[in-house]
């Protein structure tokens, strides 16, 4: 149904889900331009990060304790991982190392199925997120409006450390030439490990804050990752702002096309990303030859 | 040469399984599934293991050949399930050229997230809008089994061990025309483009059209294993286009071993055999795609070669290993007179056949050369000297066409070549001996002169897929003359990568050379050679002269003063001065900037 406070909503909504989908899509765009690794455990990350969260909720009931509990649980994996495996594939050719990923990523959606089924969990926003918000000219899911604050200051937060810290100089500087940074004397063993560590964390974090948002099922992380792959090749692989342009442009392709025909909103998603390889194969923030 | 052994050996293998798998506690219905995804592996098999390329999206191919062989059988449309089947690969293939276009504009990691996003179009397309022929989420049911009438009797496949049979020869067709394909100069090209994809482009293969064909052909036999699949089932079930039957074609394919063919094959025994198994007896439940998975971790990190290519490298590990290259057999003559075909009949007649006109190339606020006007005439031998960083090796990139020049023209034999690809150039007849050498590590001397010379004996490109590399006409002569003029005859089925440095040297130059050239580039031939070797080189580079034009980047100035007709002298992007060698060396310019006196 098309009118316009139809369309306003889905423009919201629109936001909130591209907000989630940049969030996700910096922590595999960070990685793979510092590590030149492509992670294909993210969508599994992602999903683990809200079973951690859900967790805690329960545990606790505290949310604000579960979004932090799921986050540092998945920094502290992304560490884990990289130190026990994905260290040994830096001088492997690429393919071996999106097949060791691919791997991680069933070890851990098999993992979490082993513990908690198949079966979806529901997980109910907060007490104090529940209900709908009046925003004058519409009213709105009270969480949907937490969720789109929520990721556009983890955004925000993301981009103080890669722009504003001596970290985040480092890891641009990986970026570009990760052998000169080797070269200039940094440790990039101790940068790699901690990308790897706080790109995990990305996609675990907007794990817990969706997970109210859509049922949590040990599968619920691959489509998330086929949409950040589109994502990224929108945006530029590599490319911090592509992946946050590219990320807000799919969540509103993805809605606004649902509130034509939700059955075309991928279809549509997809379209839009090979229009982008055909115009601009590098995406819009990628750098010709870096990929 | 062509081993008949394995077509021999997996004939007699699918022959006495169904008296032999049974025993071990397969199923017929896992034994034929094995067949779908032994058949589904070969197509990608040789789209992974052979030509390098990692597709996540098989599942789109396996799919739309299956759903198309299933609605045209169960609507009644085509009746002859071989019929339905062919057309259902001919969809699968068609899918592939769609997918290829878009997907081979990129490599590498692109690629492969590229195929996951397209496949995942195809999930959806089946699931929703095309859910009236699809059937959606139910699938398609009733899909018949093949009843095959030969005159005196009918045969008709039932269930069980009868439809083993008939998938059993499907497995084994498709074997067959894998392994020829593998075998032909187009496999010779796949495994190239995986070793080197730069270098089989400069020596003027079509790289993307190669690939785009393999791509289809794994799209084929994508195609026509989805439709076997619904034959076996009697249904067509949607999670054919789910990115979990890509994902298990990959884990088979690795798990058995790539780049050998029956690695799929293997991999979907294992694969399936422990999931009754695991499931079954050991009592895991759901639990066996975790050890599964963990398995698979495992593998990758520890035997990437996959079961097939382990058991291959111990048997290796038992044979003697080659012996480094003695030095006393460098010294052995090179014979002086070897006829090196070259490319057309052009006669030497001296007018310029390069010319460069106000060539530039910048990079942001760097002119690496700016305005450079160049001209050689035919059958000179032409240096280029100049400190590092002068610009020399991006001018003889431009040439070359791997670099695109910010302006000016590039004319060869006065036709504009500015801007074209470096395959094509390499087609006319110029092409470049590396400063840093671009072999294929992987492949044996002997092989890495086939696929420089088949670029000149085929062209750009042509999908003789069924046809023997040896029966190309005048491939072997070729490629013999080549070796002997490289004096690497007796080195010619060691593996590159068991090379010395100064063997490899020459062979970089021969890449080059088998591509017959009429005009050679030669960046740093010399480089890193010993002295007995540089005279070997320099010997060689006077005996190819013979109708060729020789343009050489060299350091050695004593060399290029005695090799050379004319030099020009490039410094800081410019060039600074052009003469004969005395010329050069009388020059006042190039006694400062470059000589340094030394010659004063």
């Amino acid at each position: 149904m098309i009118n316009l406070p139809n369309f306003i909503s889905q423009l919201f909504n629109g936001l909130a889900l591209g907000a989630l989908l940049a969030l996700i899509s910096s922590g595999l765009t960070v990685i793979y331009g510092t590590l030149g690794v492509l992670n294909l455990a993210h969508g599994a990350m992602f999903m683990l990060g809200g079973y951690a969260g859900f967790v805690v909720f329960g545990a606790t009931g505290s949310f604000g304790l579960a979004v932090l509990t799921g986050a540092v649980f998945m920094l502290v994996m992304g560490v884990f991982i990289e130190r026990v495996v994905i260290r040994h594939f830096y001088s492997r050719p690429d393919e071996d190392q999106i097949l060791v990923t691919f791997g991680i990523g069933i070890v851990i959606v098999e993992s979490v199925r082993f513990f908690f089924g198949s079966d979806s969990i529901q997980i109910t926003p907060p007490s104090w997120a529940l209900g709908i918000t009046s925003l004058g000219f519409m009213i709105y899911p009270t969480y949907r409006i937490v969720v789109l604050g929520i990721a556009a200051v983890a955004l925000l937060a993301l981009y103080v450390v890669l722009y504003r810290t001596k970290l985040g100089m480092i890891v641009r500087a990986g970026i570009e030439d990760s052998g000169m940074v080797d070269m200039l004397g940094i440790n990039v063993n101790q940068v790699f490990m901690l990308v790897f560590g706080i790109g995990a964390m990305a996609a675990g974090f907007a794990g817990v804050i969706n997970a109210p948002v859509v049922a949590l099922t040990p599968d619920s992380g691959e489509t998330i990752l086929v949409e950040t792959f589109v994502v990224v090749v929108i945006g530029g692989v590599g490319s911090f702002p592509g992946a946050v342009l590219g990320g807000l442009i799919s969540g509103e392709i993805l809605s606004l096309t649902s509130m034509v025909n939700p059955s075309y909103s991928q279809v549509m998603l997809f379209a839009v990303m090979t229009l982008v390889l055909m115009l601009r194969p590098q995406g819009l923030f990628g750098q010709q030859g870096r990929a | 040469m062509r081993r008949w052994w394995p077509e021999a050996a997996a004939a007699a293998g699918l022959a006495v399984a169904p008296f032999i798998l049974p025993t071990l506690g397969f199923s017929p219905d896992t034994v034929n599934r094995i067949l779908v995804w032994g058949l589904f592996g070969l197509g990608f098999d040789m789209l992974f293991g052979y030509t390098g390329l990692l597709s996540f999206g098989q599942s789109a191919f396996f799919g739309t050949g299956g759903f198309a062989a299933a609605y045209l059988l169960t609507q009644g449309i085509i009746g002859n399930v071989m019929v339905a089947l062919l057309v259902g690969t001919l969809a699968g293939a068609l899918a592939g050229v769609v997918v290829g276009l878009i997907a081979l504009r990129r490599t590498g990691i692109y690629f492969a997230m590229i195929t996951v996003a397209i496949a995942q179009v195809f999930f959806f397309l089946e699931n929703s809008p095309l859910s009236a022929i699809t059937g959606g989420e139910n699938g398609i049911p009733g899909v018949p089994a093949p009843v095959f009438n030969l005159g005196f009797t009918v045969i008709k496949v039932g269930s069980g061990w009868s439809m083993y049979w008939f998938l059993a020869v499907c497995f084994f067709a498709g074997l067959i025309i894998a392994r020829r394909v593998v075998a032909s100069p187009v496999g010779v090209i796949m495994v190239a483009i995986r070793d080197n994809t730069a270098r089989v482009e400069a020596l003027g293969h079509s790289v993307w059209r190669y690939k785009l064909t393999i791509f289809v052909l794994a799209s084929a036999y994508a195609g026509f294993a989805g439709g076997l699949l619904g034959v076996l089932q009697g249904y067509m079930p949607p999670d054919a286009f789910a990115f979990d039957t890509s994902g298990q074609l990959v884990i088979m394919t690795v798990i058995g071993g790539t780049g050998t063919l029956f690695g799929p094959l293997f991999g979907a025994t294992i694969w399936l055999y422990l999931h009754d198994f695991l499931q079954g007896p050991m009592g895991l439940g759901s639990a066996w795609r975790l050890a599964l998975g963990l398995v698979f971790v495992l593998l990758v990190c520890f035997l990437r070669r996959g079961v097939l290519g382990g058991i291959a490298g111990l048997l290796h590990r038992t044979a003697p290993t080659e012996a480094p290259e003695s030095s006393p057999d460098m010294v052995a003559e090179p014979s002086d007179h070897i006829h090196v075909p070259r490319r057309g009949t052009a006669q030497v007649s001296g007018g310029p056949v390069l010319q460069a006109q106000n060539l530039t190339k910048r990079y942001g606020g760097l002119f690496a050369n700016s305005d450079i006007n160049f001209s050689v005439n035919e059958g000179e031998i032409r240096g280029i000297i100049g400190p590092n960083g002068a610009g020399k090796s991006t001018f003889f990139k431009m040439l070359t066409c791997e670099v695109v020049p910010t302006s000016g023209k590039i004319l060869f034999h006065g036709q504009e070549i500015t801007g074209l690809g470096v395959a094509q150039v390499c087609q006319m007849g110029l092409t470049k001996s590396y400063q840093v050498n671009q072999l294929f590590g992987r492949l044996t001397v002997r092989d890495n002169i086939t696929i420089a010379v088949l670029a000149e004996r085929r062209g750009a490109f042509r999908p003789d897929m069924l046809r023997r590399v040896g029966s190309v006409d005048g491939l072997s002569g070729q490629v013999d003359n080549t070796l002997a003029q490289i004096n690497l005859t007796h080195r010619s089925d060691t593996l590159v990568s068991m090379l010395a440095y100064g063997e490899k040297r020459r062979l970089e130059i021969g890449l080059a050379l088998a591509s017959s050239p009429t005009l050679l580039l030669l960046d740093e031939p010399l480089a890193g050679m010993s002295p007995q070797e540089r005279v070997e080189t320099l010997k060689l580079l006077r005996n190819i002269r013979q109708g060729r034009t020789l343009v050489i980047i060299e350091h050695d100035m004593d060399e290029m003063f005695e090799i050379a007709e004319k030099i020009t002298v490039l410094s800081e992007g410019r060039l600074m001065a052009e003469g004969t060698p005395e010329e050069i060396q009388r020059n006042s310019f190039v006694q400062e900037a470059y000589l340094g006196g030394l010659h004063v």
